[in-house]
């Protein structure tokens, strides 16, 4: 197996009588994109903050490329990009990515780094005086300009339009396919199901789900059947493996977990059966599900 | 199992190559530097006010009476005690406090920063913004102000500056560690002032009713001014205990701003 670029094991970290991870593991693969999802307060931010060195675990262990994350030469091999936080304002954009590439021991070059994340043109401005989405791009850039091994995003594209978060997708894409780690933690499910390919789910301080995107998308997932027949809405709600059942005007909508068996003895029951339609949740509809149920009031 | 992508992106032995700590050290307060004198809000107070001030009392008001060349030095030398005090209140007071509440400290920590750069490069920006005042001021004093010192009494002068302002750079550190980002201005804006003033840098402590004057020495720009003052009188006695209570209220200021930083974390 390859060692991960990044590991929580059994990871407890407790703010005075909270406990924000009881017993968290995680591991960030290489060459992969891993999204971190959770409602807010589940302990996302927590479980970055112990990954970057900015606090440490009650118990548990926490390793960057198999080093405490306090070893300089670990965070090396990491770019960081923070949901909050102000770069000075008087500082040029060009001189911020100096000024970070210095921390580095093998920086991309300022041309390079101005070129893949499109800010050539914004080198020479102080930083105050760019919009919101051309400030998120920069810091983009910080993140990546040390050349790292293992990228932390955390909510990179809010504030950007489409192209830009297009054109940031693409270039995370990029690295990724040359073999970096990503931990991304978005609010924008599409954003993980456009870019992730694992998915770790928090609440409450536990990982709830955790698996690939699909493999998210299926967990306890219902689907939807739809159709428009004759048949009665009591009489399918009978069926064996059939959740749920709406009608109106012959139009069903049946929710059920496996589709197949249900669908046969649709069309067996009605040979006038027409506009059969079978769709899956997407991540969201999954999230929503993981996430809701007893503890939903953490989510508010 | 190695995939092929991994055999490439693991490359341990380059990514512990080495970083040039001299060289972070540089950058960092090179753009320290850049990001104070380019923000209005730090360079005024910073750099014009010593300036302003000295013009004013020093050179108008006290040429007027015809001042003879030891009362000239004297105010020279209490002013370049006064422009050390800025630079280092103002300029890591409140970057600290603004790094603070906005994210910037935190990111830093997380950026392979080799740790205590980012305060060395805020102490020795003070440093050079110390050194540039007191050149400032010295200038103004030899060209307008005629007044004469001797080559080494200069340079003394000079390298107190540039060291007065270390107590001053731990009492910002201090505020700017205990004092939330907004209020960081005022707070040090109410030790400022009135530090100045009952420091008798503004006014000789004689004109202060007796009991402030009593309590200058816990001002630490009493006892930076007591020592120009002594450089340009050549009278030299008794700086010994000047130089400890500074040394020990910078170990004091940076003390306390060390526990609340960890506190921090």
């Amino acid at each position: 197996m390859n060692s991960p670029a990044a590991e929580l094991a059994e990871v407890v970290k407790r703010y005075g009588a909270k406990t924000a991870l009881n017993g968290v593991r995680l591991r960030i693969e290489r060459g992969k994109v891993t999204a971190l999802l959770g409602p807010n307060g589940a302990g996302k931010t927590t479980a970055i903050s112990l990954l970057l060195g900015l606090a440490t675990p009650d118990s548990g262990r926490v390793e960057l490329f198999g080093r405490p994350p306090q070893e300089l030469t670990a965070r090396r091999r990491i770019g960081v990009m923070l949901q909050t936080a102000a770069l000075p304002e008087t500082l040029r954009v060009g001189e911020l990515v100096e000024l970070t590439s210095s921390y580095y021991a093998r920086p991309r070059g300022l041309g390079e780094v101005a070129r893949m994340v499109g800010i050539e043109e914004l080198l020479l401005r102080p930083y105050g005086a760019l919009s919101g989405g051309q400030q998120r791009r920069v810091q983009f850039a910080l993140a990546v300009c040390g050349n790292p091994e293992l990228l932390f995003l955390d909510e990179p594209t809010t504030g950007l339009d489409i192209e830009a978060r297009e054109a940031l997708w693409n270039v995370v894409r990029a690295l990724v396919a040359e073999g970096s780690a990503v931990l991304l933690t978005t609010h924008y499910l599409e954003e993980a199901e456009a870019l992730a390919q694992r998915v770790a789910v928090l609440m409450n301080g536990r990982i709830v789900s955790e698996g690939t995107v699909d493999e998210i998308r299926a967990v306890g997932v219902r689907r939807h059947i739809r159709c428009v027949s004759s048949l009665a809405v009591a009489q399918v709600r009978e069926w064996a493996g059939v959740d749920a059942v709406s009608g109106r005007d012959k139009r069903l909508d049946i929710e059920v977990r496996t589709a197949e068996p249900v669908v046969r003895q649709l069309l067996a029951a009605d040979p006038s059966l027409s506009e059969l339609e079978v769709t899956r949740a997407g991540l969201a509809e999954a999230f929503m599900q993981i996430t809701k149920g007893p503890m939903q009031e953490e989510a508010a | 199992m190695m995939s092929s992508v991994a055999a490439i992106t693991t490359p341990s032995s380059v990514a512990a190559g080495s970083v040039s700590i001299l060289r972070v050290f540089l950058v960092e307060t090179r753009m320290e530097c850049l990001r104070l004198l380019r923000a209005p809000s730090f360079a005024v107070p910073i750099i014009l006010f010593p300036l302003m001030f000295y013009a004013l009392f020093g050179l108008l008001l006290g040429n007027s009476g015809h001042p003879g060349q030891e009362a000239s030095r004297y105010v020279l030398a209490t002013f370049v005690a006064f422009g050390a005090i800025a630079p280092g209140l103002f300029g890591i007071g409140i970057t600290i406090a603004l790094d603070r509440d906005r994210g910037l400290l935190q990111l830093k920590r997380a950026l392979p920063m080799p740790p205590g750069i980012y305060l060395v490069a805020k102490l020795v920006t003070s440093m050079v913004f110390a050194a540039v005042v007191s050149m400032a001021l010295m200038l103004l004093a030899a060209i307008v102000g005629k007044v004469v010192l001797e080559l080494v009494q200069w340079v003394t002068l000079f390298v107190l500056a540039v060291l007065g302002v270390i107590p001053f750079c731990g009492m910002g550190l201090m505020v700017g560690t205990l004092v939330k980002g907004q209020a960081a201005p005022a707070v040090l804006n109410l030790i400022y002032v009135p530090m100045s003033f009952l420091a008798g840098i503004w006014v000789p402590l004689s004109v202060l009713p007796h009991f402030l004057a009593q309590l200058a020495p816990v001002w630490p720009a009493y006892h930076l001014a007591k020592l120009a003052q002594s450089v340009v009188s050549g009278n030299s006695t008794d700086l010994l205990p000047h130089v400890l209570d500074l040394v020990g209220m910078a170990a004091l200021f940076f003390a306390i701003a060390r526990r609340a930083l960890r506190k921090l974390r």
